[in-house]
C-alpha cells in the first residue's frame, strides 16, 4: 500500500491556483469544445495551447471566444457569461440563447469546468446557493452546464476557510445537479468520481493517508489509467 | 401586422397594466434601454417581466423595479453586485420571483414561440428548482416537465431591420432576441438602422419578419450614458 500511495503523490507542495489551472488545461483533449465557468475556471484559458485547438463556448451565445478584450478591442456587444468584454477568434460563431443551451443539453459540449461549494461521493454538485435564510437565489446557467456537458470538471480548494472538506458524503447545500461531476481538481488532490465511488488520481503535498485525514469519506487510489 | 413608428413612446403605447413583458438582453448587450425607458414613461404597471436578470445599476429594468411597476420577475440570475433595486424590493416582499435555470428559461421561451405545450429536460432534476414539478425517467435519466412562457409583449434590440421586419443582430447582443420575438403576441424591436427591403441577404436573416410587429429606429449612441434620451425623431435617410 505504501508504495501505491507514494506513487500518486506528484508534487511536494499543494498546487497554486495557476498550477491547478495549468493541470486542468493539460488534461483537456485536443479539439475539445469547452465551457469555462466564472471565477477560478476562467484561469484555465491562460494555459490552453494553440496545438490543443480548443474551442471555447460562452453560454450567452458564442463559440470561438478569444481572450478578454483590452482598450480599443472593447465592444459592449461582445461579452462573456460573466459580462466581461471578450474578443472573437477566426472561425467564431454567434447564436441565440436557446441554441446555446441546446448545445449543452444535447451533449455536444465536451467539458465544462465549474467552481463548487461541495461535491459528494456520487458526483452530486452544489455550487449555486448557500441556502442561507434571506439569501437571494440566483442560478444562471449552473444547472444547465452541470447537466449538459459530457464531462464536468470541478476546480476548487479542497477545504473551506474553516477547514471543512468540500468533498462530502452528501451535499448539505442545495444541489445544482445529481451525479454529474466526473473529476474534481483541488489544491491537494485530483479526485475521480464514477460508479465505483470516489478515487484519488494524484495528490499534491500530501500522501493519500494524510489526505484521508482531511476528507470524511473513504478514499482509495484510482486504478492506473 | 408590421408597423414602423417614429418614436419609442409610440412603440410602447399599447402596453397595458398587468401585461407580461419579455425584455431581451444579457447584461447590457442587447438590452433595449430606450424601449424600457419609454415603458417607464408610459405608466404601465403590475407587470410580469421576463429577462435573464433583474436589472443592474440605476437604469433600464432596474428603474422599473425601483418604481414598483414590476409585480413578478421570471429570470435566472437576479442577484448581482449592482442589483440593489431588485434586492430591496425582494427583501421587502414586494416582488415575486420565479427563478428558472437559464437554459430552461431559454427553452421555455422557445417552446412558447414554437407552439410546444411543454417538454421534459434533465436540467434541474433532483434540485429545489424542480420541487413540485412532474418528473419522469427517460432513457435512464431523470427529467423535469417544464412549460412554455408566453408573453403579451416583447421588447428587443437588433442591429438592422428591413422593410419586411427581417432582423439581424450584432455579436452576443443576439442572446434572447430571436426567441422572445417568436414567443410574444406583439414584438417591438428597436434597431440602429432600417434598411430597404432587399438589402439584407436572405441567407443571413436571423429573425424573419413574421415575428415582428413594431419597429422603431434608435440610432446607436456613441456613448451609452446618453442612451436614455429617445433620439428617434431623426428620419431614416
Amino acid at each position: 500500500m505504501g508504495v501505491m500511495e507514494s506513487s500518486i503523490k506528484t508534487s511536494e507542495a499543494p498546487l497554486s491556483r495557476d498550477d491547478l489551472a495549468r493541470l486542468v488545461a493539460r488534461d483537456i483533449a485536443p479539439g475539445s469544445f469547452v465551457n469555462l465557468g466564472i471565477g477560478q475556471p476562467t484561469l484555465v484559458s491562460n494555459y490552453l495551447t494553440e496545438d490543443q485547438d480548443i474551442t471555447l463556448h460562452t453560454e450567452n451565445g458564442m463559440l470561438g471566444m478569444g481572450p478578454e478584450a483590452k482598450d480599443d478591442e472593447i465592444d459592449e456587444d461582445l461579452i462573456n457569461a460573466g459580462k466581461i468584454p471578450v474578443t472573437e477568434l477566426p472561425g467564431a460563431s454567434y447564436f441565440h440563447h436557446a441554441d446555446s443551451f441546446a448545445m449543452m443539453r444535447g451533449g455536444h459540449l465536451d467539458i465544462c469546468v465549474l467552481g463548487a461549494f461541495q461535491v459528494s461521493v456520487t458526483g452530486d454538485l452544489a455550487n449555486w446557493h448557500t441556502g442561507a435564510p434571506g439569501a437571494i437565489p440566483a442560478v444562471g446557467g449552473a444547472m444547465d452546464l452541470a447537466t449538459g456537458a459530457k464531462d464536468v470538471f470541478v476546480m476548487m480548494t479542497l477545504l473551506t476557510r474553516e477547514g471543512a472538506s468540500k468533498i462530502v458524503e452528501t451535499c448539505t447545500y442545495p444541489l445544482t445537479g445529481v451525479g454529474c461531476v466526473t473529476r474534481v481538481y483541488t489544491d491537494k488532490a485530483v479526485f475521480l468520481t464514477g460508479p465505483g465511488g470516489i478515487t484519488v488520481r494524484e495528490t499534491f503535498g500530501c500522501t493519500l493517508e494524510e489526505l484521508q485525514e482531511l476528507v470524511p469519506v473513504p478514499l482509495k487510489a484510482a486504478a492506473a489509467a | 401586422m408590421l408597423n414602423f413608428v417614429e418614436s419609442v413612446q409610440e412603440a410602447v403605447s399599447g402596453i397595458k397594466d398587468g401585461s407580461t413583458v419579455m425584455i431581451g438582453g444579457f447584461g447590457n448587450a442587447g438590452q433595449p434601454f430606450e424601449l424600457i425607458d419609454a415603458l417607464m414613461d408610459c405608466g404601465a404597471t403590475d407587470l410580469t417581466v421576463v429577462n435573464n436578470n433583474a436589472g443592474q445599476g440605476d437604469q433600464g429594468l432596474a428603474l422599473l423595479i425601483k418604481e414598483g411597476r414590476v409585480r413578478k420577475m421570471i429570470c435566472s440570475f437576479p442577484r448581482q453586485s449592482d442589483s440593489w433595486h431588485f434586492d430591496a424590493r425582494y427583501k421587502a416582499g414586494q416582488i415575486e420571483l420565479e427563478l428558472v435555470p437559464q437554459g430552461n428559461l431559454a427553452e421555455r421561451i422557445r417552446a412558447a414561440g414554437a407552439g410546444i405545450g411543454g417538454f421534459f429536460t434533465p436540467t434541474g432534476y433532483g434540485t429545489m428548482l424542480a420541487e413540485g414539478k412532474e418528473t419522469r425517467i427517460i432513457d435512464g435519466r431523470g427529467q423535469v416537465f417544464e412549460t412554455p412562457i408566453h408573453a403579451d409583449v416583447a421588447l428587443i434590440k437588433a442591429l438592422k431591420a428591413d422593410g419586411k421586419g427581417n432582423l439581424v443582430y450584432r455579436k452576443t447582443a443576439r442572446n434572447f432576441g430571436p426567441i422572445m420575438a417568436a414567443a410574444a403576441r406583439h414584438t417591438i424591436v428597436q434597431v440602429a438602422e432600417i434598411v430597404p427591403t432587399g438589402a439584407l441577404d436572405p441567407e443571413n436573416v436571423v429573425t424573419p419578419g413574421i415575428y415582428v410587429n413594431t419597429v422603431v429606429r434608435v440610432p446607436a449612441a456613441a456613448d451609452t450614458t446618453a442612451g436614455s434620451t429617445t433620439g428617434t425623431e431623426e428620419k431614416v435617410a
